[in-house]
């Protein structure tokens, strides 16, 4: 059986956990057995009809009161409480900032190692083989498990969901006991950026601004169009973030985030190499450089070779009408 | 306060990747090594901490010889000691293996930590798992991608990043902590470091010294291909006049694209 950890933030399902539950589920038809979702937290078995409609047979509610916050110690507790129970020969965790902190403690404690970030998943030989892309994507390893369970995180944005079937099947609860000195660390409080409310790592669309944006003001240029494009939201170039004209949480590359968007849109970046490694995965990307010699260009599918600051106004318009069309 | 950082030596950002197909790992041949990006951050932490609070900090990185270098440059940001666990094992980027090996360095050699920094993921093998997997073999707190640390005696609060917020994390020492950038400027070594540095022995454990079985130390994960990407084809671009060249693009986007 494949196990699939759903993530909830803030009352909600997150898509990337659907998105991991389809791929599990296509994997699981494959080796003949069946896709299980585990949702951690107390109540958050309400939650179940959002996600058996992505592949789940049977969907596992872990409960306490001291699972009310995240923390990848008590977590992992009680996923570990779980496994030993039903036993699945695959789990897959969202490769989020949730999955990567939490999937690395639950496979310390089952004494496994983990495949991080994984951009595919197959079966081979009645096992699983999956794609994790290194060096930022400068090069992609297949990687086999020779411990068991075989444990992979995989990324947002690339995996399709499925077409939702039933929202009914079988809720199993299980109440988990936690001895209160195993939680390290509790979540104090959450601090949101006033314009963030969406990651640049889970965006359909990013549009991203370079040194070519000139200052920090500008950026509210791409936060318009961010206003009329669905899903979207804004990234930056190292440049950028160093000039401190925008937060690092923006930034894209390899020593900043990974993206794989539908839509990445490069205004006035030049596509240094580290910023390719984070955004060349992308879906389709598009540029504008007035210099028609830029790098990024190399990556585009579509490029303009002109002034950002005279085609966004346009881009604005069309974009606009486009939309509302 | 003493606190114990772990650096990796990773080839150069800018490095273009090369593979050697025969043994299905990245050729070193003609890359630049340096400390992690992220590992150089926890360093510039561990040295303000020291600052701030007394005590040592000590930098660990488990690899070949080649790995010293990498310690040297720790030890001329102002590191008091360093030491190199040697491994001459192919890379299969099986964090666990690392976790294993580091949490043993640590009780062996450093019982009386309070904090381990560590970067929150190693640049190249991009694998965010060490630091939590370290946390639960020692039972201890873990706070992962760090960009605001506190510490007052005991007591510990950090601010987390996550998707489009932060966590504000509280915890209480001995700890784990890895760093994102933006936790600070790391400072460049100075000439005096540097020379002070040379003059400083690195110890070289192995894992006999550290009662590692082989069977502690055998990779769990095996790769079985490793191949570039699949290379971009570079679109088309066009230099009209302002207007005409947003709506060719849009029109792109909507018709051939279909994204929009
Ligand atoms: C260890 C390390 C890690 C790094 N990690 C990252 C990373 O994660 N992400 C990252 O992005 N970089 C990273 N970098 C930095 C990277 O090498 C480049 O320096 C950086 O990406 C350049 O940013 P840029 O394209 O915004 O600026 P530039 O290279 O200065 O490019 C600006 C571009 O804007 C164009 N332009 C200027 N004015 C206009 C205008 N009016 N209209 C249209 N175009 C205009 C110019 O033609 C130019 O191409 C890293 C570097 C190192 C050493
Ligand atoms: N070989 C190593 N020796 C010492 N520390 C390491 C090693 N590999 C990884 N680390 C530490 O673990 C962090 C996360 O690495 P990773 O899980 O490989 O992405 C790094 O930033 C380092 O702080």
């Amino acid at each position: 059986m494949i196990l699939v950890f759903i993530e909830i933030r803030e009352g909600k399902v997150k898509k990337s956990s659907l998105e991991v539950l389809s791929e599990g589920k296509r994997r699981a038809d494959e080796l003949n057995t069946e896709a299980h979702a585990v949702l951690v937290g107390h109540g958050a078995g309400g939650l179940a009809p959002e996600v058996f409609p992505y592949g789940a047979s049977k969907v596992h509610v872990l409960e306490n009161s001291l699972l009310a916050h995240y923390s990848a110690s008590s977590f992992s507790l009680a996923l570990v409480s779980l496994v030993e129970e039903i036993k699945p020969e695959i789990i897959f965790f969202p490769a989020t900032s949730m999955g990567k902190d939490l999937a690395p403690r639950l496979a310390a404690k089952l004494g496994v190692s983990l495949a991080t970030d994984c951009t595919s998943t197959a079966c081979k030989d009645g096992k699983l083989e999956v794609v994790r892309p290194i060096f930022a994507g400068k090069a992609f390893a297949t990687v086999s498990f020779k411990s068991s369970p075989q444990i992979a995180s995989l990324r947002p944005n690339v995996f399709p969901l499925l077409e939702p079937g039933a929202e009914k099947g079988e809720v199993v609860k299980k109440e988990v006991v936690i001895p209160e000195d195993q939680i390290k660390g509790q979540v104090a409080e959450i601090i949101r950026e006033e314009d963030a409310e969406i990651d640049v790592t889970e965006a359909d669309i990013v549009v991203s601004g370079g040194r070519g944006m000139k200052g920090p003001e500008n950026f509210d240029l791409l936060r318009e169009l961010t206003a009329i494009l669905p899903h979207s939201a804004v990234g930056a170039s190292r440049s950028a973030v160093d000039a401190e004209w925008i937060d690092h949480q923006h930034q894209v590359g390899q020593t900043g985030k990974t993206v794989t968007p539908n839509l990445y849109m490069a205004f006035g970046i030049s596509g240094a190499i580290q910023h390719l490694a984070g955004m060349s995965s992308s879906k389709c990307i598009v540029a504008v450089n007035k210099d028609p010699e830029a790098s990024i260009f190399k990556v585009a599918d579509f490029g303009i070779a002109g002034d950002l600051f005279k085609v966004i106004p346009h881009l604005k318009e069309e974009l606009k009408k486009a939309i509302s069309e | 306060m003493n606190i114990c950082v772990f650096v990796k030596r990773v080839p150069d950002t800018e490095a273009k990747i090369r593979i050697d197909h025969e043994t299905n790992s990245i050729s070193e041949e003609g890359i630049n090594f340096i400390l992690s990006p992220y590992d150089e951050v926890a360093v510039e932490e561990a040295l303000r901490l020291r600052e701030a609070n007394g005590g040592t900090v000590t930098v660990v990185s488990v690899g070949n010889e080649e790995a010293l270098t990498t310690l040297k440059k720790c030890l001329a940001m102002g590191a008091d000691e360093a030491v190199l666990v040697k491994d001459e094992t192919p890379e299969t980027y099986d964090g666990l293996r690392t976790a294993k090996i580091l949490a043993r360095a640590v009780e062996k050699r450093f019982p009386d930590y309070s904090l381990l920094l560590f970067g929150k993921q190693s640049v190249g093998a991009d694998n965010a798992q060490i630091p939590a997997m370290v946390a639960d073999l020692l039972n201890l707190p873990q706070v992962n991608v760090v960009t605001k640390l506190e510490i007052d005696g005991n007591k510990g609060i950090a601010h987390r990043e996550i998707e489009g917020a932060l966590e504000k994390v509280s915890f209480s020492l001995p700890a784990v902590v890895s760093a994102q950038k933006g936790l600070n400027e790391p400072r460049y070594e100075t000439l005096k470091g540097i020379m002070a540095a040379k003059k400083k022995e690195i110890p070289i454990v192995t894992f006999e010294d550290l009662g590692l079985k082989e069977e502690e130390v055998t990779p769990l994960l095996e790769i079985t291909k490793l191949e570039s990407p699949p290379q971009r084809q570079a679109g088309k671009i066009i230099e009209d006049e302002p207007e005409e060249a947003a709506k060719q693009m849009v029109k792109f986007l909507h018709e051939e694209a279909k994204i929009i």
